[in-house]
């Protein structure tokens, strides 16, 4: 199958600002969400001259519109409070924040599976949720973020 | 219309494209005129300059064109194209004979942009023909392959070839239909 080229931002914007949209108003309540929507997109407009092909949009939006939550929660919360409530056991006993942990944890990881795991334990969506913006369905989300941590486990375990 | 096609409220919507055109990070800002005298049309620009203005725009088509030729970071951004649309409506009513705009052709080959230079110098209300802007650029048998520039003219009416005409005097052709070519002919007074 050929791999699909990047479209027109105005495409990939128009085919996913109101999934966006929702999610943050879902997440973060509908004051905060407008400016999280902008902050989000102008983020994947910045990075999208960088794209190398089309695949996986929706996942690649929904991680950015993930990871603009959870930079706006840290400028807004305590630290301590932030790390208790998003600390993840991947392994290790390191106490620091999960997102801190998974950033460049996750780089190297299929898009489908870095955004499972980063949607599950950088935000702690649940799996319908992580399923809804992945554009599949609960279980396969499920299993997206256990293969993500199964691979990430034996990645650590190599070094 | 956003609104209702994406469930983004049409307020949020235009203020996100607006922030992004204020990055100067899309490789094309562009907005749909829809009710010019003649008739839809499409309105491009660049960081360094005007680079697209289209009769009927088929959207999609365009914007993949857009996408091909300047970069993917296409998107409708009303409020980049102000002096665009200013300086089209002060034409249109008939109070501007020059356009002050900056240009981006460098996705023209190099022969068209030495042809559409030439054609920038025909000036407002006159006329002139193929075989004589081809003269002009040293290639006085080449009437038809500027007929060819002219018909892809990435910015027709600020860089006039609605001013180009046969060498009988008929209008013989336009880019954007032989209707359009009188009436800008008529409202410079180039015609009577």
């Amino acid at each position: 199958m050929a791999v699909a080229t990047v479209p027109p931002f105005e495409r990939f914007y128009e085919a996913h600002n109101g999934e966006v949209l929702a999610f943050l108003r879902h997440r973060a309540g509908r004051d905060r969400a407008d400016d999280l929507f902008q902050e989000t997109f102008l983020r994947a407009l910045r990075a999208y001259g960088r794209l190398e092909h089309g695949e996986h949009l929706r996942a690649w939006v929904m991680t950015i519109a993930a990871n603009t939550l959870v930079d706006a929660a840290r400028r807004e919360r305590p630290q301590a409070e932030l790390a208790a409530d998003l600390a993840i056991d991947l392994g290790g006993d390191d106490p620091r924040p999960a997102f801190e942990e998974l950033a460049p944890l996750t780089d190297a990881l299929p898009p489908k599976e870095r955004a499972a795991v980063v949607l599950r334990y950088g935000y702690a969506l649940d799996y319908d949720e992580i399923g809804a913006a992945l554009g599949s369905s609960e279980d396969a989300a499920r299993q997206a973020a256990s293969a993500g941590v199964r691979r990430l486990r034996k990645e650590k375990g190599a070094q | 219309m956003s609104d209702i096609a994406t469930g983004v409220p049409a307020t949020l919507d235009l203020r996100f494209r607006a922030a992004a055109a204020a990055t100067g990070e899309l490789d094309v800002a562009y907005d749909v005129l829809d009710d010019t005298p003649v008739g839809k049309l499409l309105v491009g620009v660049s960081d360094r300059g005007l680079c697209r203005v289209h009769f009927d725009p088929d959207p999609e088509r365009e914007l993949e064109d857009l996408a091909r030729r300047f970069g993917p970071r296409v998107l409708r951004a009303p409020a980049a194209l102000d002096d665009v649309r200013r300086e089209l409506d002060e034409y249109f009513e008939g109070r501007r004979h020059a356009f002050d705009l900056p240009l981006d052709l460098r996705a023209a080959p190099e022969f068209h942009q030495r042809v559409l230079a030439e054609l920038a110098r025909v000036e407002y209300g006159h006329t002139t023909t193929y075989g004589a802007l081809a003269a002009r650029v040293g290639a006085p048998k080449a009437a038809r392959a500027v007929g060819t520039v002219m018909n892809r003219n990435p910015v027709p009416i600020v860089l006039p070839c609605h001013r180009v005409v046969g060498a009988s005097g008929s209008l013989t052709g336009y880019g954007g239909g032989l209707d359009r070519k009188e009436w800008l002919l008529r409202l410079e007074g180039a015609l009577l």
